[in-house]
């Protein structure tokens, strides 16, 4: 499944994030590595974007880039 | 003749870098103290800080807050500053050590950073900040272990507190002392083969002259990694063509491999941060859930939206009314000024050149900061805390139908009082184009000082007894311009990001750093160094531009032979003003320009006004009551001054100032670029002329072709 399906308050294993204009370096080098952690905390109330917390760090991005991060439930 | 050496060029320089949120600018203030500057970096919109230290043993030593950033990877120019500052490329020094500041509370992703700046073997002293919040977090680092693996000093810092900061002083000190013994551990991981002999292929292609800062094998490998990860087709990076040519077909040479380039660099960096962390990390329970219980508010649908609309209000409350008597005194307190110079020197061009030249003139850049302290005041609180990203999360959604970022936001909105410090929040966005959109947009929305100009006209052409409806055909006008001014700068955001600014919209990757209390000297830091960059940059074209008007206005003089009113109608003071305006080099310019203007309604007269109406829009009004014979005192409520523009005829004898000609003369004024200020913060802000003088075209173009719509199609449906 990927990021975006998840439910807020649960928590997935990353496994790969898609390839797409430089964002999967981007991410990665943020600590979105295959085998992290990822939990989805929240969805803004306008429905996107989302937050994540993974490797202790808050990151907001959108359903659309979320929907690039393959994850397995932990 | 030789330049004269700087005596700054001998001192030591240190690059303070690190992640955004990390507390680098904080633990940089507390090093330097208030002696930090601010100065764009030539071509692109980062900003770079400097201040000095001096050191016991060392001496005085420079430092350089480099941008935040999580990586030093470059996808574009902005993000190229912090590897140019780290190893003096383009034109910048190359630091003899850096302070890399590391978040306690993420220590995981900030230890990515630290590899790769260890790989390029540049001296390093590691600050683990926030070590408070940490602690908070059940966090508990192991600074021995940190020492021990690393191989470098690891002090621990509460930078907000200035706690640790004289260990980091000291460390610097001895590191300085001694640069040769600095140790520098290099590279913690070992690429695997392919990635290895792709990486070695760069050594022979690295040129001579940029070997002193890459001065070892492992400098080269690390910014042979660089550019692998750093440069694309289409990159605007700026690299030697050898290089990179060479590193486009390596990485065509890996793609057709099937090989990820991410996985070989990032994920093995990973892996060994990993295994450090799990010696070095140990994870308690958790004391304290105050950013998840604050968030639960703020992010809350109907809670957080409502204290995001409160927040708003103060802010628009601050720079609409708060500031209101702070600018009434500044304004009093320079015409009293002028007035005294006047009592002091004898009549003639010099009294005139320094009462209302130079004395209006730096008044009227004076005049600026009450909103713009405002302003940063908020900023630099809601982004101390870390609400704005808040803010930027819940408003998100709906500022990408829009075409913006929702860190636009708050800028757009202090666009309605003034476009000065809206277009200086812009600061806030973190991306370039969005940014750009935002500044060329901001100068449409109707901000405070076109009023006095609206009320004129207004009460000119639309008496309060026309009704529309229960309100007064004034009021709809009003309103109709605020929402018609919002709308257009939504347009001209729609229009510019699918042409000059075009660009695919960049993914949002927004950082929710934990809540944390903003230090009063942080703030007032903010302020100081906002207030200090306006008055240099901005503030010296605003007051040069004031001057260059004035002149304009007052210049060739009225020879006393011929003072005698040519107009009977015009008589005394007031009559001589109107005269010698009329023949000065604005007046001459406005009679010229008529043909032009005459399609749009206006004559000569309010030509003048448009040219007065540069130093600032309100000037306008005064300059309608010095044409119209009424004096200079004149201001929007005045009833003499409605009643010889309404006096007012075209050559055929019918009245000048029709509904139509106000309608028309508003669009104008809602579009025009009639602001010398907001053209000099735009220039200071986007570091460029051609942004500024786009801006200037742009938006003067519109306004006429506007206008001459308006003004033909009512004459074509029979308004007069």
């Amino acid at each position: 499944m990927t990021l975006d399906a998840l439910r807020a308050g649960t928590t997935a294993k990353l496994l790969d994030i898609d390839p797409c204009n430089g964002l999967r370096m981007r991410l990665m080098e943020m600590g979105l590595t295959p085998g992290a952690d990822i939990s989805v905390l929240r969805v803004a109330p306008l429905g996107d974007p989302i937050e994540i917390l993974v490797r202790g760090t808050r990151l907001s991005i959108r359903k659309r880039e979320a929907a690039l991060i393959r994850c397995e439930s932990a | 003749m030789a330049p004269s050496p700087d005596p700054r060029a001998s001192d030591l320089l240190v690059a303070v870098a690190g992640n955004p949120n990390s507390g680098k600018t904080t633990l940089f203030n507390a090093l330097t103290g208030a002696n930090a500057r601010i100065a764009n970096h030539p071509g692109i919109t980062v900003e770079i800080r400097t201040g000095h230290v001096t050191l016991p043993g060392t001496g005085r030593v420079r430092l350089l807050d480099v941008p935040g950033t999580y990586s030093l990877t470059a996808r574009s120019p902005d993000e190229e500053v912090a590897i140019n500052a780290l190893l003096g490329r383009k034109g910048m020094k190359r630091p003899d050590a850096v302070v890399l500041v590391l978040d306690g509370t993420a220590l995981e992703r900030n230890l990515y950073l630290l590899m790769q700046v260890l790989e390029f073997d540049i001296p390093v002293i590691a600050v683990v900040n926030m070590l408070d919040s940490a602690r908070d977090d059940g966090i508990d680092i192991d600074f021995d272990a940190l020492r021990k693996t690393f191989g470098i000093p690891v002090v621990g810092t509460v930078a907000r507190k200035r706690q640790g900061v004289g260990l980091v002083r000291d460390a610097l000190d001895e590191l300085l002392g001694d640069p040769e013994s600095a140790r520098r551990p290099g590279w913690f991981w070992e690429p695997a083969l392919p990635l290895a002999d792709d990486l070695a292929s760069f050594e022979p292609l690295i040129e001579e002259e940029v070997r002193f800062r890459l001065d070892t094998p492992g400098a080269r490998r690390a910014f042979a990694l660089w550019l692998m990860t750093s440069l694309h087709g289409t990159s605007e990076l700026e690299v030697r063509p050898r290089l990179r040519e060479h590193t486009l077909e390596v990485q065509a040479r890996l793609e057709a491999d099937g090989r990820d380039l991410a996985h070989e660099s990032v994920v093995a960096r990973y892996a060994v941060i990993d295994r450090i962390a799990a010696t070095v990390l140990k994870q308690g329970p958790r004391r304290s859930h105050l950013t998840e219980r604050i968030d639960a508010v703020l992010t809350h649908p109907f809670w957080g939206t409502a204290v995001f609309v409160i927040l708003m209000g103060l802010i628009f409350q601050a720079l609409f009314s708060w500031s209101e008597p702070m600018i009434g005194v500044i304004e009093q307190g320079f015409a009293a000024l002028a007035g005294a110079v006047r009592g002091i020197l004898p009549a003639g061009v010099a009294r005139d050149l320094i009462t209302e030249g130079i004395i209006s003139g730096v008044g009227g850049v004076v005049v600026f900061l009450p909103q713009i302290l405002f302003l940063f005041l908020f900023i630099s609180i809601l982004e101390g805390t870390g609400y704005l990203s808040r803010a930027a999360f819940l408003l998100d959604r709906l500022m990408r139908r829009l075409g913006l970022h929702g860190q636009a936001f708050v800028p757009m909105l202090s666009g309605f009082a003034c476009a000065i410090p809206a277009i200086m929040a812009t600061r806030t966005i973190d991306n370039r184009r969005d940014r750009m959109l935002t500044i060329m947009a901001v100068p449409l929305i109707t901000c405070s000082a076109r009023l006095p100009v609206y009320t004129l006209i207004i009460a000119l052409l639309f008496p309060a007894a026309d009704k529309i409806g229960f309100l007064s055909s004034g009021t709809v006008v009003l309103l109709a311009i605020y929402l018609l001014s919002a709308v257009m700068a939504l347009l001209a955001v729609g229009v510019l990001g699918r042409t000059v600014l075009k660009g695919q919209l960049r993914p949002l990757l927004l950082e929710l750093p934990p809540y944390r209390m903003p230090s009063v000297r942080s703030v007032l830091q903010v302020l100081w160094e906002r207030t200090r960059a306006f008055l240099t940059t901005a503030g010296t074209v605003i007051l040069v531009a004031t001057v260059v008007l004035w002149a304009l206005l007052s210049f060739p003089r009225l020879e006393p032979s011929d003072s005698g009113p040519r107009d009977p109608a015009m008589a005394g003071e007031a009559g001589l003003q109107a005269e010698q305006l009329r023949g000065s080099f604005a007046g001459r310019i406005g009679t010229a320009v008529e043909p032009v203007l005459e399609p749009l309604g206006f004559n000569w007269k309010i030509g003048v006004g448009l040219i007065g109406a540069f130093a600032a829009r309100e000037v306008f009004v005064g300059t309608m009551g010095v044409i119209y014979g009424v004096g200079d005192e004149a201001d929007e409520a005045h009833v003499g001054l409605r009643e010889a523009m309404g006096d007012d005829i075209r050559a055929d004898g019918s009245p000048l100032w029709t509904p139509l000609t106000g309608v028309s003369l508003i669009v104008f004024f809602m579009i025009a670029m009639q602001c010398i200020s907001t053209l000099a913060v735009t220039r200071r802000e986007t570091g460029s002329w051609g942004w500024t003088l786009f801006m200037l075209g742009y938006l003067s173009a519109s306004a006429y072709l506007a206008s001459l719509l308006v003004y033909q199609g009512g004459r074509l449906l029979g308004y007069a």
